[in-house]
């Protein structure tokens, strides 16, 4: 009886981490549309993710709001609320590179395409360890370190894979313009990672406080 | 009633405001401090449970201190309920941790010392034993239950917004269990003193339920206790508790449900007969220092998290704390009873006159106490405790003990057996037939010594004699002191 609201808002939480993980599919299937050239396919992708970032944003102050009126979790919420927003930042910017690829449309070269899909894979893998980690921190404490450490393989994959692509291009006898805006694009994509990895720091800090 | 009562009895009233103010924090500083609970909702809960807990099961440690010192005179109550007042609110200011707890004991030792009245070191060595007991037992608690939570409930991967309501509700349930624990341990503290002179008689509501002038004086200063953490409670919170007390809230929770533990072991009566119904020591009915357990509950916790976080200093500086009160409150006693007595002409002790009896010396004899040089002072009358403490010790190098045991057999009482009271309060249910029957043929018989009383009542037959069996003997205990409160002529008894 007294936990129906608590409930409730359990599953607001989980709803918005859903959405995250959502985001990060979509963006997969819209740089895969994209290197397939489905131009049509990637616009109705790029649509989803800017409704799906709406409405996180929606569900977060809704549950921010919560949170704070009815003196949840005071020791922690602080913390909670820091890893939400960090996470609406990561889908923020999924959906801004895919606009991004949709407003630029950049000529990336064919024997790049494996590469740009890699490295699409490798930072959304980041992004679901992240919101992986960030559920674990709610119900099983224990586990977040194992997200965090995944989510840390992740990244330096990412940089790695980014790096290739920058080598690979810059190797090209192509124009220096055409060259460093190919390099832009892996460097957005890497952004995900960077930022999920950044999400991972704030967490194991937040688990730490929680052992306090 | 006479007015000035109600003035005398201002000091308890003040000392229970400034417990209640100072130990609120203990009961739900974390809650609040950390916002699990707002202040008001726990403040109400507190106040309430306080008072019930005085009211309903205040009577175990009050009987303890009573026996420590026997103040007898409502101005002497009044003084050493001040005395203990001004020291704890001296010592708050000088930022000195402080315990009402042992701020009592030590101004009852020192009213026993300014009138000269032995202190019952079997009560005293109790009381100081328990103060050390206490907190090691609530420590040892907060690691078990520490520990027991960590390895359990945190590994049930509940979700952390309902371990948040599971908290706030543990937090309430708790902190009211502390309060209630702390109501009944500590308004031996606030009243104590003055239960031997209660200027409350006796009060009947829709002619079946009675409560007694003890009863009546508990209320009261449960009330002050809860009007204490009511009044002032939140500002001594936010102080105190953002320092000391600021723990997560399930550590919060642990500490609170250790020291409530520890607490309510050394006040429930219905504790106490369980272990000795199963023959198991009991644990000893003292007023213990609140603070005291819940600072041994976060030693505890601390020792199951980190042993290296604790700072033993700042322990050992709280420790001199523990030291340093009842000194003060004694020493602060004995200068106030002076004034009071000699400048405002109060009369802080009741005089009662002693006697030595040839069934003291007797009684003396078989407790091996050294009688043949007092012989001379048998069947003297000695109306001043200072004057029979000092023919004694001329006599004789008595030890306190020795004197205390004196004193409790010289002294004048006064007993009459009257066989219609045997009807009206013996009950069937306690006593046999045979037991009543044997009380009803000394009908007319008065004594004006109590072990005289006790020799002739109790020792007819071996039913009476304690035999090491601790429920039967306390049993038997309580019957006795049943039986002597019935028959004891009073001045109220005198009157009708």
């Amino acid at each position: 009886m007294f936990l129906k609201k608590t409930k409730k808002l359990e599953t607001q939480i989980d709803q918005y981490l859903d959405l995250i993980i959502k985001g990060g599919l979509i963006f997969k299937l819209g740089i895969k549309s994209y290197l397939d050239n489905q131009m049509e396919s990637f616009e109705g992708h790029l649509k989803d993710l800017r409704k799906v970032e709406e409405t996180a944003d929606d569900l977060r102050r809704n549950i921010e709001i919560k949170l704070y009126t009815r003196t949840l979790i005071p020791e922690s919420r602080g913390d909670v609320l820091g890893l939400m927003e960090s996470c609406d930042k990561v889908l923020n910017i999924t959906a801004e590179t895919l606009l991004e690829f949709s407003v630029e449309i950049p000529n990336l070269l064919p024997e790049l395409k494996n590469d740009f899909l890699e490295i699409a894979e490798s930072s959304i893998s980041c992004l679901e360890n992240t919101v992986s980690g960030i559920r674990a921190y709610f119900r099983n404490v224990d586990a977040v370190r194992d997200y965090v450490i995944k989510v840390q393989f992740y990244k330096k994959e990412t940089n790695k894979i980014a790096e290739r692509i920058k080598r690979k291009i810059f190797k090209t006898d192509n124009e220096l313009s055409f060259k460093i805006h190919t390099r832009y694009f892996a460097f957005h994509i890497e952004r995900i990672a960077e930022e999920s990895e950044d999400v991972c720091d704030k967490l194991s800090i937040a688990t730490i406080k929680r052992f306090e | 009633m006479d007015i000035s009562v109600w003035f005398f009895i201002s000091s308890g009233l003040f000392l229970g405001w400034s417990l209640g103010a100072n130990n609120a924090v203990s009961l739900f500083g974390t809650a609040v401090t950390s916002r699990m609970i707002r202040f008001r909702k726990a403040a109400i809960i507190a106040g309430v449970f306080v008072v019930l807990g005085s009211f309903i099961s205040g009577a175990g440690t009050t009987a303890t201190l009573t026996n420590l010192g026997g103040i007898n005179a409502i101005a002497g109550s009044f003084t050493v309920a001040l005395a203990v007042a001004i020291s704890i609110t001296g010592m708050t200011r000088a930022s000195l941790p402080v315990s009402t707890s042992q701020a009592v004991v030590g101004a009852i030792i020192g009213w026993n010392i300014f009138t000269d009245s032995p202190t019952d070191i079997n009560s005293l060595t109790k009381i100081v034993s328990s103060w050390v007991a206490s907190p090691i037992i609530a420590g040892i608690f907060g690691f078990i239950i520490f520990k027991i939570v960590k390895n359990t409930v945190l590994k049930w991967k509940i979700h952390m917004l309902e371990i948040d309501s599971y908290t706030r509700i543990g937090l309430i349930i708790v902190g009211a269990m502390a309060s209630y624990s702390m109501g009944a341990n500590n308004i031996a503290n606030v009243m104590g003193m003055f239960t031997p002179a209660s200027p409350f008689n006796e009060l009947m509501i829709l002619d079946f339920y009675n409560i007694s002038g003890t009863q009546q004086l508990f209320l009261l200063g449960g009330l002050a206790i809860a009007v204490g953490i009511f009044t002032y409670g939140n500002r001594v919170m936010k102080t105190v508790g953002t320092d000391l007390y600021k723990i997560s809230p399930i550590t919060g929770f642990v500490i609170v449900l250790a020291g409530a533990l520890v607490l309510w072991l050394f006040t429930s009566q219905s504790l106490e007969i369980f272990l000795l119904e199963n023959n198991l020591p009991s644990i000893p009915l003292v007023p213990l220092s609140a603070t005291q357990s819940f600072i041994g509950a976060v030693i505890g916790v601390g020792l199951a998290k980190d042993p290296q976080s604790i700072n033993f200093k700042v322990f050992g500086k709280i420790s001199l704390g523990w030291i340093i009160a009842p000194i003060t409150a004694g020493i602060l006693s004995f200068i106030m009873l002076f004034f009071v007595q000699n400048v405002f002409e109060q009369k802080v002790i009741q005089h009662v006159p002693y006697e030595i009896s040839d069934s003291v010396i007797k009684k003396l004899k078989q407790d091996g106490i050294e009688t043949e040089q007092i012989s001379d002072l048998v069947n003297k009358r000695f109306l001043q405790n200072k004057i029979f403490k000092y023919e004694l010790l001329k006599r004789h190098p008595y030890n306190t003990e020795q004197l205390y045991s004196i004193f409790r057999y010289a002294i004048i009482d006064s007993f009459r057996i009257d066989s219609m009271l045997v009807v009206r309060s013996l009950s069937d249910n306690l006593f046999s037939d045979h037991q009543i029957e044997e009380i009803k043929r000394l009908h007319g018989e008065s004594f004006s010594h109590k072990i005289d009383f006790d020799n002739t009542v109790f020792c007819y037959r071996n039913q009476w004699e304690l035999n090491g069996d601790l429920l039967r003997d306390k049993n038997i205990s309580v019957k006795k002191n049943l039986i002597q409160n019935i028959f004891r002529v009073t001045s109220l008894n005198k009157a009708e």
